[in-house]
């Protein structure tokens, strides 16, 4: 129902919640745009009349970066890294862990699915 | 934790004499620098440095993007080439 930056339509939800399903924007950040427009945080996203959604939506394209704007500058962040050739671009660009984890096992969310090896040796007693 | 902004970036006295040497001078020259910790600030963009990674010296060549890292992120010290062939 309600459409807040783009693409979003989060509704039947408390609105600190709803608000939650744009990227960028989390529980803190829900509350604080809720604070300053003067809205209950219990109000339903569909309870929401057009004066409150016009100032959430005002709150958020003034002092926030959401969706893809701040999709880009993720990336262009990691693509920063990635030129000047240091350890953390190194990291990025080989799909491994960035800040220093290990990566002798588990790993799995930036290596992705296992992939098994032919003639690795389970370790023995 | 950061660093306190109080005490400024941290570079090595030697390296940050070595730099002020070529600065005034004018001129550009490969520096060979074991201080991997220090931190790369305005001073060093243009510069080439021979970073040590414990083996060899790996040159570094500073662009402005680089200031605010340290010198040993740019000089990987462990080989790994990938298992098998």
């Amino acid at each position: 129902m309600a459409r807040i930056a783009g693409i979003d339509i989060p509704k039947n939800k408390r609105g600190v919640i709803g608000l939650t399903y744009i990227y960028g924007i989390g529980n803190s950040t829900a509350a604080q745009i809720l604070n300053t427009a003067g809205i209950s945080q219990d109000k339903k996203v569909n309870e929401w009349n057009d004066d409150e959604l016009a100032a959430i939506r005002g709150f958020i394209t003034e002092n926030l970066k959401t969706e893809g704007e701040l999709r880009s500058e993720v990336q262009l962040n990691i693509k920063r890294l990635m030129d000047i050739g240091c350890y953390r671009g190194q990291r990025h660009r080989k799909g491994l862990p960035v800040r220093g984890q290990k990566t002798r096992t588990n790993a799995r969310t930036r290596k992705g699915k296992k992939k098994t090896v032919a003639g690795k040796k389970k370790a023995t007693k | 934790m950061a660093r306190s902004i109080k005490k400024g970036p941290f570079v090595d006295i030697k390296l940050m004499s070595k730099v002020d040497v070529i600065n005034a001078a004018g001129k550009k020259s490969v520096i060979k620098t074991w201080s991997r910790r220090s931190m790369i600030i305005p001073d060093f963009v243009g510069h080439t440095f021979a970073v040590h990674n414990g083996n060899k010296f790996i040159p570094v060549y500073v662009t402005e993007n680089m200031v605010g890292h340290k010198f040993g992120e740019f000089a990987p010290t462990r080989t790994y080439k990938g298992h098998g062939k």
